[in-house]
């Protein structure tokens, strides 16, 4: 990827972070559009890979974005994907907090949560069956994302079981 | 260690225990090292149940204004917190303890994706993860409807934003652009 592009990606990625409502899997697939639909600088399989990866590792569900910035821009393409993620939102909750922590429960607090609540669901949702799009390439993959789904609402299971479980499926050529 | 009353909201409190930007690094990089599949259940053990920095009412109204705030939800707890117990610098320690040690590991497995990632053992295994990861992120959405009204209003808005990015794929920025202002107004008149 061309050097010139790291402010653009660093935006781009800096106003996603700001629609990310109730966590950073929202906005997904505005990243997937952005690095693989319009600058084509990862294939959607890349992406979902590198969405599983992080997901696979201990810390914050957000760190994949360090995968996607590292596969396209090396060492400078992590730093500003994180960054761009991170530095947004605990701006804007550092503001949030100085002014107005006394009282969360305000009418308007309670009209913005009611109303971007559902969007963000949307959103959640759309990153799922996009992902799904990328990664079950036949119906045993989409059998698979299936069972994850019925066993994540079923049990309390820790992910990252699961997301062994699916390695050890894909080894043994099941997929 | 002794637990504080709560104090009155959220400022910080003089009173506190002395809990300086060092701790606070080590206390959020222990956190989140520990965090397999998300670090909230994590952050809850050694913040409440541990080092009994924050009650479980606290806690839980962390968690719900930074639920509330764009970005991860774990980031703007760490903000909120650190700043809590020492103001700016706490903040950046704590959110720094919460990210530096993932990023050193995801550049490491990057560069391990790098070298043995068109391995076709590997690409299997990433197939395999990458289904089990795109079934996650689903039932975290069809968790998050557990939450909303049996009403119209939300669900519309929901089905509006999944068929705009998720089926015709139309760029996030502009959907929420412009489907956020309506849902906003339409929850504050039920609110009202």
């Amino acid at each position: 990827m061309d050097d010139a592009d790291f402010p653009g990606l660093g935006l781009h990625f800096a106003l996603l972070s700001l629609m990310a409502i109730g966590g950073v899997s929202s906005i997904l697939p505005g990243m997937q559009r952005y690095l693989v639909d319009v600058n084509h600088w990862m294939s959607s399989t890349q992406f979902a890979n590198a969405y599983a990866l992080g997901q696979a590792a201990p810390g914050p569900n957000m760190m994949f974005v360090t995968l996607l910035g590292l596969q396209i821009g090396g060492l400078a393409g992590a730093i500003v994907t994180t960054l761009a993620v991170v530095c947004p939102p605990v701006l804007l909750t550092l503001a949030v907090t100085r002014l107005s922590a006394n009282n969360p429960d305000t009418h308007l607090g309670r009209a913005v949560r009611g109303g971007l609540g559902p969007i963000a669901i949307g959103l959640t949702l759309s990153s799922g069956w996009i992902l799904s799009q990328s990664s079950d390439h036949d119906w045993r993959g989409a059998v698979l994302t299936l069972a994850t789904v019925m066993l994540m609402l079923r049990t309390r299971l820790n992910p990252v079981w699961l997301i062994a479980v699916g390695a050890i499926a894909g080894m043994s050529g099941i997929l | 260690m002794a637990l504080h009353p709560p104090p009155a909201g959220n400022t910080p409190d003089p009173n506190a225990q002395s809990i300086g930007p060092l701790e606070l690094f080590i206390a959020f990089s222990q956190l989140a090292l520990s965090g397999f599949g998300g670090v909230l259940p994590w952050a809850h053990r050694a913040l409440v149940e541990r080092r009994g920095w924050l009650t479980q009412r606290e806690f839980v109204e962390t968690l719900a204004l930074g639920q509330l705030l764009p970005g991860p939800n774990i980031g703007n707890m760490a903000v909120m917190i650190g700043y809590r117990f020492a103001g700016y610098a706490g903040a950046a320690a704590a959110v720094a303890g919460l990210v530096s040690g993932p990023f050193a590991i995801m550049l490491a497995l990057g560069l391990l994706y790098r070298s043995y990632g068109e391995l076709p053992l590997v690409q299997h295994a990433l197939s395999g993860m990458s289904a089990v990861a795109a079934g996650l992120v689903l039932a975290t959405g069809a968790k998050m409807t557990g939450s909303m009204k049996r009403r119209l209003r939300p669900w519309l808005f929901t089905g509006l934003a999944l068929v705009g990015v998720g089926a015709l794929r139309w760029p996030l920025l502009a959907v929420v652009g412009a489907l956020a202002p309506f849902a906003i107004a339409a929850a504050w008149r039920e609110e009202a």
